[in-house]
């Protein structure tokens, strides 16, 4: 872009400060008492002046109020906002950056202050305007322009509410190794996975499958748990497997409370369990409450997977 | 001084393995071929190996070429370090373990995919898949992970087929806490301890709480050892050892011996305790005072058991008779013990058992102590010695 088409796209951005994104516009419903309910059940706000009525009803306003953080709540599109936002100043500042190379959109940050108190069947009415624009910014995202919408919020007799600054950054993307990296180690942390080598790759690749195999001596027939390399009954090296029917009875069991290690649901129980083909294997016990294990307690297992990467046996109560 | 060990071991079988640059086998799988090649050379069987000698740097742990080879009991196995420079060093130590009776045969292996796996030309960078690695592969994605965690699926059986209960395990945590409560040394020094904090302590893995686990420490121990002649000329009067053993028994793994017949038991501390009473001529009725590894509270009562201080399932009630205490049949970890004087993997226990025989503990027990037993962990391949006054 030559400094020529920079200055005709900022005179064009620069054109929406000041410009309404939407007329004073009532909420499609009153302030209600259902709503507030939802909020402050869900903040877990227990403050009886915004719930309880018959506290209320004693308090100096004499009536519950809504809770000031709700301010943006009631004017909210709700479902229809999946439908397709009608154009306004706001999306056509939003297509410009677009269409500009600015296509990346981070909300910075929101600042709203509160004047008056509102409760049930008051009536919240929105304004809003382009406040102002910031010029060219270099972020660790990418260049771009902070835009902040300033909406004003008054009650049904026309007495303001509060207000809301709401900043925006639209920005041209860029390379972000750093922040792809840091990304990385968000990714919800999975089971710590066996290494897979000569004598026991086979195993795991059929439990991905969902198959869980017993090693068996050809020569003498003798099956192996974990699998190794060689019979120990007879010195055989050749063998082949059979599938375990996973049903089997618990020899051990324990609990693991601490510590509790990432990639692991709790309560986590790890238990020794004989196969009815009689060889030992552990895993876990799943399906019932951690206190019904017990040592004889009759288990079948399934090959589940247990998170993003892991096929594991997981024994239930048979 | 000349070494003793003349015409006393002699090579009777060899054996290699096809060489080539992709064995498209685990190593495990080349130094059992190896060994049974040399076994068939000797006319020997698995079963007739007691000891084995390799490389630190070899990937195949004794008791995975154990079991893979259906070998029985080890009572030797010694490692070699410093790369190649151990070639002769593994013949070094079998000969030593033959002349000594430590062992009556053992085989020398080394095993390495060294071109299609590990290169030593790579550096000491990178993945490797060992056979230890493989197995903790068999625990590590279902959850058991800890120590904590291994040993108690060991006790929730244990417990299960002997009915002993947690006021066993209580006796062994409070009598080794009331140790260490009076030992200036201990992290437990002057500390109060009872029942009901023993209770009400956190869950670590069932049926184990936080004071059924040991400290997690920084620090050292050292004992000095030296010959008779030289002891005598020394300071303090001479602690001799009266016998000495490791084993690991049949179907061992590290910590998760969970394959055998019964499992809620230490068969390798068994064969331990047998031979170290048959080289000392002593048995348990002369055992005195006792420092037991107390990695966790359990692994002391199977102990007792193993050691013959009472039968199995009968550690419960030994311990709760006062037994371990100060005046009681076996003073047992009277420095307070790893439970509440410092984890110092068992070596802190030989500098205690050697006090408890030159009569120095801060918890001396008001009888003589003539002998004095100490062990290592268990669960593992295992030992243990009995510690004694020098005539």
């Amino acid at each position: 872009m030559t400094a020529e088409d920079q200055k005709a796209f900022e005179d064009e951005i620069y054109a929406f400060v000041g410009r309404e994104v939407c007329p004073p516009t009532p909420a499609k419903d009153d302030v209600n008492s259902t709503m507030i309910r939802h909020w402050a059940e869900i903040l877990g706000d227990s403050n009886p002046a915004y719930t309880d009525e018959a506290w209320a009803k004693n308090s100096a306003r004499g009536k519950t109020i809504a809770p000031p953080a709700m301010l943006y709540v009631w004017n909210q599109e709700g479902f229809a906002a999946t439908t397709g936002r009608a154009p306004d100043a706001q999306t056509a500042l939003v297509d410009l950056f677009n269409q500009h190379g600015y296509t990346g959109v981070l909300g910075t940050n929101v600042k709203q202050e509160y004047f008056r108190e509102v409760s049930p069947g008051d009536t919240v009415v929105m304004a809003m305007t382009i406040d102002n624009i910031s010029e060219r910014k270099t972020t660790v995202r990418g260049p771009g322009y902070f835009f902040e919408t300033l909406a004003t919020f008054t009650n049904q007799h026309g007495e303001t509410i509060g207000t809301q600054r709401f900043k925006v950054l639209k920005f041209i993307p860029q390379e972000q190794p750093a922040a792809a990296a840091s990304e990385d180690t968000l990714k919800v942390p999975t089971r710590i996975a066996s290494p897979r080598g000569h004598d026991n790759k086979w195993w795991w690749d059929a439990c991905d499958e969902g198959k869980i195999l017993i090693q068996r001596c050809k020569n003498c027939q003798t099956l192996r748990h974990p699998p190794r390399p060689m019979c120990g009954e007879c010195q055989s090296m050749e063998w082949d497997s059979i599938e375990s029917t996973l049903d089997g009875e618990v020899l051990s069991h324990t609990q693991l409370h601490h510590p509790k290690i990432p990639g692991y649901q709790y309560p986590l129980i790890c238990a020794v369990i004989k196969l009815a083909e009689g060889t030992n294997i552990v895993s876990n016990i799943v399906g019932c409450e951690p206190s019904e294990v017990h040592i004889g307690m009759a288990v079948k297992g399934v090959v589940e997977q247990v998170d993003e990467k892991t096929m594991l046996p997981q024994f239930y109560p048979a | 001084m000349v070494a003793n060990v003349k015409d006393k071991a002699v090579i009777v079988g060899i054996g290699n393995t096809t060489f080539s640059k992709d064995s498209g086998v685990s190593e495990l799988s080349l130094a059992v071929q190896a060994v049974k090649a040399a076994l068939d050379d000797a006319g020997l069987k698995p079963s007739d190996i007691d000891g084995m000698a390799t490389f630190t740097m070899d990937t195949n742990d004794e008791i995975e070429v154990a079991r893979a080879l259906g070998a029985g009991e080890l009572t030797f196995y010694g490692r070699s370090h410093y790369g190649g420079g151990a070639a002769t060093s593994c013949l070094h130590q079998a000969t030593m373990a033959v002349a000594t009776g430590m062992a009556e045969t053992v085989v020398v292996y080394r095993a390495l995919n060294g071109r299609s796996g590990h290169r030593f030309s790579g550096g000491v960078s990178g993945e490797i898949t060992t056979a230890d690695a493989i197995h903790w592969g068999w625990y590590m994605p279902y959850g058991l992970l800890t120590p904590a965690s291994w040993v108690a699926m060991f006790t929730q059986r244990w417990m299960h087929n002997t009915g002993v209960t947690k006021d066993a395990l209580f006796e062994v945590a409070h009598s080794t806490r009331t140790y260490g409560a009076n030992n200036p040394a201990a992290f437990f020094y002057g500390r109060e301890f009872d029942r009901a904090e023993y209770d009400a302590a956190r869950m670590i893995a069932d049926p184990l709480q936080l004071f059924d686990c040991c400290q997690e420490s920084d620090g050292g121990s050292a004992v000095i050892v030296t010959t008779p002649e030289r002891a005598r000329d020394l300071r303090h009067p001479g602690v001799s050892v009266r016998g000495v053993a490791q084993c690991a028994a049949e179907n061992q793994e590290q910590m998760t011996s969970f394959y055998r017949e019964e499992f809620a038991g230490i068969p390798e501390m068994e064969t331990a305790a047998k031979n170290v009473y048959a080289m000392s001529g002593l048995s348990a009725d002369d055992i005195d005072a006792a420092v037991i590894y107390d990695a966790f509270s359990p692994i002391v009562l199977w102990q007792l058991e193993a050691w013959g201080f009472c039968g199995y399932g009968e550690s419960g009630d030994f311990v709760k008779d006062g037994a371990l205490r100060t005046n009681g049949r076996l003073p047992t970890n009277t420095h307070g013990g790893q439970l509440s004087e410092a984890y110092i993997h068992g070596v802190n226990g030989i500098v205690e058992a050697t006090r408890l025989v030159r009569g120095t503990s801060v918890n001396q027990p008001a009888k003589t102590v003539n002998h004095a037993l100490v062990t290592s962990g268990v669960g593992i391949p295992t030992g243990g010695a009995i510690l004694g006054r020098m005539d």
